[in-house]
C-alpha cells in the first residue's frame, strides 16, 4: 500500500477532503511542472537530459531522474578547469556520486545534504542560497563541474576570487549589487541555521542589527547598497575577514 | 550523520565562507590534519574473501570495530591485511553499511547467526534501514518466543522436589500429564462434563407418552433418574471447583479467570434450585436459570486445545469482529430505512417500522432469505436486491482476517507441540555426544597417568597406551585434572543430568580421589594413592563388553606393602574389564575403551611392572593383577581381592 510509506498514512481522513492524493501523496491533479515536462517529451528535440528541472512531485518525474545521469568531462579537463590535484578529483567525486548516483544534485538534495550538517536548526534558506550560487548556469541542477568549480574558487582561489564568490553568494538577484533586503535574507538564513535553543536567545531584531552594522562597514557612499568594489575594498581593509579567508586553504 | 554525507564536509566548510564577512568576530582556528596521508585502500580478508574499501569509508562510524583503532588487533602483518576470521556473507552487508550508511537485514539468514555478527562489529541493530526492519523485529520476535517455548517447557519439566502439595496439585490440575492421578481426574471430569450435557439435551426430548395425559419431556417422566445424574455431575464439579481454588497460587485472580466463572456458571443453577422451593412466582426465573447450565460445555475448553485456540483467536481479532460488527450494524440500519420507506406504499406490507425491517434486512444481508418478509414494490425489491448483494461484501471483508489469525496461532501452537516431542530426542543424541567427550577425559587420564608411570619407569614401550590427544584436549585434561586436585574428588562419568544410566555407551568411575589423597598421605607417594576406595554406587547395567559391572568393594586400608596392588586403582582405571571368567588383568582397563580385553594384557604385565618399579615392591607376582595369569600373591591383601574381584564387579571410583 503505497499510500501508507508517505507521511499522510491513513491515518487521518485528508484524503476524503481532497487534500491529498492517497497513492502518491501528492495534491490530487498534474501538477503544472509535470504538465510542461509531458509536454515538452512529445516535442522531439528535448530528449530527457535536456529537460530543464526536475520537479519533486510525480512519480514519473522521479523517474526521469534517474534515467538522466549526467557524467562530467574527463579528468583531464576538469584538471585544467580547477586548481584541484588528480587525486583530490578523485576523492571529491566518490563522495559526490555516492549522495548522488545521477551525477546532479537538485535543490531538494543539496538541502537534504546540507542540513545534515545542521541538525539543530533550519538550514535550507541558506542551502538555497548556496545552491544559486554554486549554479551558474541556473539550470536548477547542479552538476560536478559546477560543484567542483564553485569549491575551487572557495578553496584553492585567491582571497580576491574568494571576496568575489562571497559577493555573489549574497547578490541574490545577481545585479551586482547587495541591497539591505537581500542581505537581510541571507542573515536571517545564517541565523536560523542556529535554531532555536541558543545562548543568549535570538532576539527578533538581531539579525537587522547585524544587517545595519554590515552595511555600515561596507557601504562606503551610504548609498544603501554595496556594488562589488566597496565590498573587496572593505573586506580587504578588515583584518578578520582576512584572517578568516585563509581558513580555506586547509579545508581539503 | 549519515556515511556519504561525510564525504561532504569539505563542501560544508567551503560553504562557510558565506558567513566570514558578516562575521563580527575573528573567527577560530581550524584543526590541523595532522597526517594528512592520502586515502588508502585497505584489504579486510574474511575467512578467505576479500573484501577492498577505502580507509574512509570505515572510518564513517569510529564507534564501530571497522571504524576504530580495534581493527588494529585483526592486522596481520604478513599479509598486510586485516584477516577476519567470521562469516563472509554476513560481512558482506555490514561492509555495505559503511558504503552506503544503510544496514539491510538478509532474509535467508538466521536471526541469531547476523545478531552475532552485528555485535561483534559493534554495529546496533537499530539502524537497520526502514525496508529490512520490519522483517528483522518480526524474525527476531519469532525467535525469542520460540526460545521461551522451550524454556517454558524445560522449566515444567524439571523435577521439583520441593514443591508442596498445594503447588503439586495446581500443576497436576494445569498440566494433566504429570502424575497419572492428574490424567484420571482429567478424563473423569470431562466425562462428567459430557454425561451433564447429553442430560441437559436428552431431559427435553418427548419421552413417550404416560397414559391419560399429553406426551411428556423425558426430563419430567424421569425426573428422579435426571436429578440424580445431574446431582452426582454437580458434586463432582462442586468438588472440581473446591479443589482447583484450594490449589491456586492466587486464589484471587483465579476466581476473576474465565473458567472460574464459568464453573460457578454452570453449577449455581443446581443450588438455587436446591434452595428455592416450588415457588411459582420464581419458578419462572428458575426455569431461565436452568438456561445456564448449557455453559458446562464450555468447561471442555479446558480438555480441548482447538477450543482454546479458536477462543484465543476470537479474543485477538476483537477489533476486526467489532468492525465487521460495525458495518453490519450501519448496512443493516440504512437498508431497513430504505426498504421501510420504499415499502410504505404498499397495502399490508409487512414491513410495519424500521426496527421490523431490521430482520428482513439481517435475513437478507446473510442471504438466509426466510421469505416471511417480502417487498412488493418495484422500489423495495430493486433495493432488496442491492442489500442481499452488498451483504456478501460486507460480510466476506473481514473474514480472511479472522481466518489467518486463527491459522497463524492455530500453527505456532503446532509448531510448539512439534518442538516439545522433537526436543525429548534431540536431548538425548546430545547426551551421548556429551558423554563421549567425557569418555575422552577419562581415557586421556589414565593414559596420562599410564604415560607418566611409563616415563618413570622409562618403558619404551608407550605406543600401546596412549590414545594421542591433541595439544587442546590435554591442556583441556590437565585443567580438569587440576579441578580435581583442587577439590579432591574426581570426576564421576555417571552423572545423573546425563542420565548415563539408561544410556549404553559408558560405565566408568573413578576412585574417589579423597581416598586418595589419604592414601598419599599414608604411603607417602604423592601421586599414587595406594587403596582402593569404596566406588560410590553400583551401576545395574552392564552394558558394552568395554564396561563391566561394578559393585560395592570395601575399603582396604593403605599398606605400603600393598600400593602396588592398587595401582591399578590408583591409576583410576576404571575400566576394570571383565570378560566371562577369564578376565586376567584388571590393567585391560587401562587401555582405551575400545580395546578389546586381549589387548590390554601386555599392557596389564607392564603397568604391574611398573608399579612394582616404582613402589618398589619387590615381589612382582604380587603386584600381576588378579586373574589366572596371577602367581600366588605375596600378600593376603591382594589374596582377598582376587576372588572378590573375580566374582564382583569392580567398582573403582565414584566421584
Amino acid at each position: 500500500m503505497r499510500g501508507q510509506g508517505r507521511k499522510e498514512s491513513l491515518s487521518d481522513s485528508r484524503d476524503l477532503d481532497g487534500s491529498y492524493d492517497q497513492l502518491t501523496g501528492h495534491p490530487p491533479g498534474p501538477t503544472k511542472k509535470a504538465l510542461k515536462q509531458r509536454f515538452l517529451k512529445l516535442l522531439p528535440c528535448c530528449g530527457p537530459q535536456a529537460l530543464p528541472s526536475v520537479s519533486e512531485n510525480s512519480v514519473e518525474d522521479e523517474f526521469e531522474l534517474s534515467t538522466a545521469c549526467h557524467r562530467p568531462e574527463g579528468l583531464e579537463q576538469l584538471q585544467e578547469q580547477t586548481k584541484f590535484t588528480r587525486k583530490e578529483l578523485q576523492v571529491l567525486y566518490r563522495g559526490f556520486k555516492n549522495e548522488c548516483p545521477s551525477g546532479i544534485v537538485n535543490e531538494e538534495n543539496f538541502k537534504q545534504i546540507y542540513s545534515q550538517f545542521f541538525p539543530q536548526g533550519d538550514s535550507s534558506t541558506y542551502a538555497a542560497f548556496l545552491f544559486n550560487a554554486f549554479d551558474t548556469n541556473h539550470d536548477g541542477s547542479v552538476s560536478f563541474e559546477d560543484f567542483v568549480a564553485g569549491l575551487s574558487v572557495i578553496l584553492r582561489g585567491t582571497v580576491d576570487d574568494r571576496l568575489n564568490w562571497a559577493f555573489n553568494l549574497y547578490d541574490l538577484n545577481k545585479d551586482g549589487c547587495i541591497t539591505k533586503e537581500e542581505m537581510l535574507d541571507i542573515m536571517k538564513s545564517i541565523y536560523d541555521m542556529m535554531g532555536k535553543y541558543t545562548y543568549p536567545a535570538l532576539r527578533e531584531e538581531a539579525p537587522r542589527e547585524h544587517v545595519e552594522s554590515f552595511f555600515q562597514k561596507m557601504d562606503r557612499n551610504k548609498d544603501g547598497v554595496v556594488t562589488i568594489e566597496e565590498f573587496i575594498e572593505s573586506c580587504q581593509k578588515d583584518e578578520n575577514i582576512m584572517r578568516s579567508m585563509q581558513l580555506f586553504d586547509n579545508v581539503i | 550523520m549519515a556515511a556519504g554525507v561525510a564525504a561532504w564536509l569539505p563542501f560544508a566548510r567551503a560553504a562557510a565562507i558565506g558567513w566570514m564577512p558578516v562575521a563580527n568576530c575573528p573567527m577560530p582556528l581550524a584543526p590541523a590534519d595532522k597526517n594528512k596521508r592520502q586515502d588508502e585502500l585497505i584489504i579486510l580478508n574474511v575467512s578467505g574473501r576479500r573484501f577492498q574499501t577505502w580507509r574512509t569509508t570505515l572510518e564513517r562510524y569510529p564507534d564501530t570495530l571497522l571504524g576504530s583503532t580495534e581493527k588494529e588487533f585483526f592486522f596481520n602483518e604478513d599479509t598486510k591485511e586485516y584477516f577476519f576470521d567470521r562469516d563472509p556473507e554476513v560481512f558482506r552487508c555490514v561492509l555495505n553499511f559503511y558504503r552506503t550508511g544503510k544496514l539491510h537485514y538478509p532474509r535467508y539468514e538466521c536471526i541469531s547467526a547476523y545478531d552475532d555478527e552485528l555485535a561483534f562489529y559493534g554495529i546496533l541493530p537499530e539502524i537497520i534501514g526502514d525496508c529490512c526492519y520490519e522483517e528483522y523485529k518480526d524474525r527476531k520476535r519469532e525467535n525469542a518466543e520460540r526460545l521461551m517455548d522451550d524454556n517454558d517447557s524445560e522449566n515444567n519439566q524439571e523435577s521439583m522436589p520441593s514443591l508442596s502439595f498445594r503447588q503439586t496439585m495446581w500443576r497436576a490440575f494445569e498440566n494433566p500429564h504429570t502424575s497419572t492421578l492428574a490424567l484420571v481426574f482429567y478424563y473423569v471430569t470431562g466425562f462428567f462434563i459430557a454425561v451433564s450435557v447429553i442430560t441437559n439435551v436428552v431431559e427435553t426430548v418427548p419421552c413417550g407418552t404416560v397414559p391419560g395425559s399429553k406426551e411428556l419431556p423425558c426430563g419430567e417422566r424421569y425426573s428422579v433418574a435426571f436429578f440424580c445424574l445431574d446431582t452426582a455431575c454437580v458434586m463432582i464439579f462442586t468438588v472440581e471447583y473446591l479443589l482447583r481454588l484450594f490449589a491456586a497460587p492466587s486464589r484471587y485472580r483465579f476466581i476473576r479467570s474465565v473458567m472460574s466463572i464459568i464453573d460457578v456458571v454452570a453449577i449455581m443453577p443446581y443450588y438455587i434450585g436446591l434452595v428455592m422451593t416450588n415457588n411459582e412466582d420464581v419458578s419462572g426465573a428458575f426455569v431461565t436459570l436452568r438456561v445456564f447450565r448449557v455453559f458446562r460445555i464450555f468447561k471442555f475448553s479446558r480438555h480441548s486445545q482447538g477450543l482454546r485456540i479458536l477462543g484465543y483467536t476470537l479474543k485477538s481479532c476483537a477489533s476486526e469482529l467489532g468492525f465487521l460488527l460495525f458495518s453490519l450494524t450501519m448496512a443493516i440500519i440504512i437498508f431497513a430505512t430504505v426498504m421501510f420507506y420504499a415499502e410504505k406504499g404498499s397495502s399490508a406490507s409487512k414491513f410495519t417500522s424500521i426496527p421490523a425491517s431490521f430482520w428482513y434486512t439481517i435475513v437478507t444481508m446473510t442471504t438466509l432469505g426466510y421469505g416471511d418478509m417480502v417487498p412488493k414494490t418495484i422500489a423495495g425489491k430493486i433495493f432488496g436486491s442491492i442489500c442481499s448483494l452488498s451483504g456478501v461484501l460486507v460480510i466476506a471483508l473481514p473474514v480472511p482476517v479472522i481466518v489467518s489469525n486463527f491459522s497463524r496461532i492455530y500453527h505456532q501452537n503446532q509448531r510448539a507441540d512439534k518442538r516439545r516431542a522433537q526436543k525429548k530426542a534431540r536431548l538425548a543424541r546430545i547426551r551421548v555426544a556429551k558423554t563421549g567427550s567425557s569418555n575422552a577425559y577419562l581415557h586421556s587420564k589414565r593414559n596420562g597417568l599410564l604415560n607418566e608411570a611409563l616415563e618413570l619407569t622409562g618403558t619404551p614401550e608407550e605406543e600401546q597406551m596412549g590414545k594421542t590427544t591433541s595439544l587442546i584436549e590435554s591442556q583441556h585434561h590437565h585443567l580438569l585434572h587440576c579441578l580435581e586436585k583442587t577439590t579432591g574428588l574426581s570426576y564421576l562419568v555417571d552423572d545423573p543430568l546425563l542420565s548415563v544410566r539408561t544410556s549404553t555407551i559408558k560405565n566408568h568411575e573413578f576412585i574417589d580421589e579423597q581416598m586418595f589423597e589419604q592414601n598419599c598421605m599414608e604411603s607417602s607417594m604423592q601421586n599414587y594413592p595406594s587403596t582402593r576406595s569404596p566406588s560410590l554406587s553400583s551401576h545395574p547395567s552392564l552394558t558394552t563388553t568395554c564396561c563391566s559391572r561394578r559393585s560395592k568393594k570395601t575399603t582396604h586400608l593403605p599398606n605400603s606393602n600393598l600400593p602396588a596392588t592398587r595401582l591399578r586403582s590408583m591409576q583410576e582405571l576404571s575400566t576394570i574389564h571383565i570378560q566371562g571368567s577369564e578376565q586376567p588383568s584388571l590393567t585391560t582397563s587401562r587401555s582405551s575403551l575400545n580395546l578389546k580385553a586381549d589387548d590390554g594384557l601386555r599392557p596389564n604385565c607392564k603397568t604391574s611392572q611398573i608399579t612394582t618399579a616404582i613402589i618398589s615392591i619387590p615381589t612382582p607376582p604380587a603386584l600381576t593383577p588378579e586373574g589366572e595369569s596371577r602367581p600366588a600373591p605375596a600378600s593376603p591383601g591382594p589374596n582377598t581381592n582376587i576372588p572378590s574381584i573375580a566374582s564382583n564387579v569392580v567398582k573403582v571410583s565414584a566421584l
